[in-house]
């Protein structure tokens, strides 16, 4: 065995050994810093739109904004090169968001709905 | 060298990769904690801003969007440089690791430096919530509904309140991970990582990259609030 340990021969032997993982080429961490600079000013661009509806703008936004997210999470953060356990571990994070979310908005987007008893 | 002769292995691995995944795994349990710690502040906004959408429109006018825009390019790059310090480590290149992680904590520092002229723009201009909050610098003398209108001035302070924790918790969690990111680049120049073991650099990249992720929801949602209609 030569002490450069390119490939150490007895990992070969575990799949779930990723000592020597993916190493992602520097073009693409090019190529997704020039898609989220480009985001950037599209986002700025955007609100200065009218869409018709202001709505559409914060729709626009944050389309945007996930967009760039979900490049960061998959190229910076290696996600899309990562185990299936750390990619569960990534989704749950953002599946507790969305219960989040859900319950804070139940609440208080329905408040008006019923009006108040004995008033 | 093999992953079990390592000095960084542990013996409660079976190798360096399971110590690696245990170690990625760990970090995104916290991130996902982060994501929770963050989402209740953003919560807290969507509420706010739903129920005054006026006072979140002027209150966002008076930010300085170009400085934010910058600050974001830069927070961009420092995603950048950190990816870079993180690919150097695993090809093990020493001194790159290095330059890449300094040149990280050089664009942080710019980041934070921009957000203590944007504070202080905000503090003489008297918009830090508490009993000298002024809102007639926010200039709502369009909104024509004298009830609205009242509504609006009171509500600023929320606006404010929440432009303060939301973008100060966001420079805390800078302001703990540039230390970190010089300590890492310490043990880098001792040579300390290589190939076959470099986790600390990638944790502390998944940390730099989670505060960006933040300020990329940040800035539009604080700064680029569109009139309401």
């Amino acid at each position: 065995m030569t002490e450069t340990a390119a490939v150490p021969a007895e990992n070969h032997d575990s799949h779930e050994d990723h000592a020597h993982p993916h190493v992602v080429p520097v073009r693409t961490y090019i190529l997704v810093f020039l898609a989220l600079m480009f985001g950037t000013a599209i986002t700025v661009g955007a609100s200065y739109v009218d869409f018709g509806h202001s709505y559409l703008n914060n729709i626009v936004a944050l389309a945007i904004a996930f967009s760039k997210a979900a490049l960061v999470v998959l190229f910076f953060m290696h996600v899309k090169y990562s185990s299936k356990l750390t990619q569960l571990a990534v989704g749950s994070g953002f599946a507790f968001l969305v219960i989040l979310f859900f319950f804070v908005f139940a609440d208080y987007l329905t408040r008006g709905w019923l009006g108040t008893p004995g008033s | 060298m093999s992953s079990t002769h390592h000095p960084a292995y542990v013996h409660h691995f079976e190798n360096l990769g399971e110590q690696k995944e245990a170690a990625t795994f760990g970090m995104w349990v916290f991130i996902a904690q982060e994501i929770l710690f963050f989402g209740g502040l953003f919560g807290a906004y969507a509420v706010y801003r739903n129920l005054h959408p006026e006072a979140f429109y002027y209150g966002s006018h008076h930010l300085n969007i170009p400085l934010g825009a910058f600050n974001t390019a830069v927070l961009i790059c420092s995603s950048l440089t950190m990816a870079l310090g993180v690919h150097a480590a695993a090809l093990g290149k020493r001194t790159q690791i290095v330059g890449w992680l300094l040149a990280t904590v050089f664009l942080g520092s710019v980041f934070l430096g921009i957000k203590v002229v944007e504070y202080k723009e905000k503090f003489d201009h008297h918009l830090v919530p508490g009993t000298s909050f002024d809102a007639s610098q926010l200039h709502m003398e369009s909104i024509e509904d004298p009830a609205l209108l009242a509504k609006a001035h009171k509500a600023a302070q929320i606006y404010y309140s929440l432009y303060f924790s939301m973008t100060g918790l966001h420079a805390l969690h800078m302001i703990i991970g540039i230390p970190i990111i010089l300590w890492i680049a310490a043990r880098a120049w001792l040579g300390q990582f290589g190939p076959e073991y470099h986790s600390p650099v990638e944790i502390v990249g998944l940390y730099w990259h989670f505060v960006d992720i933040v300020w990329i929801f940040l800035f539009p949602l604080l700064y680029l609030i569109p009139k309401p209609h």
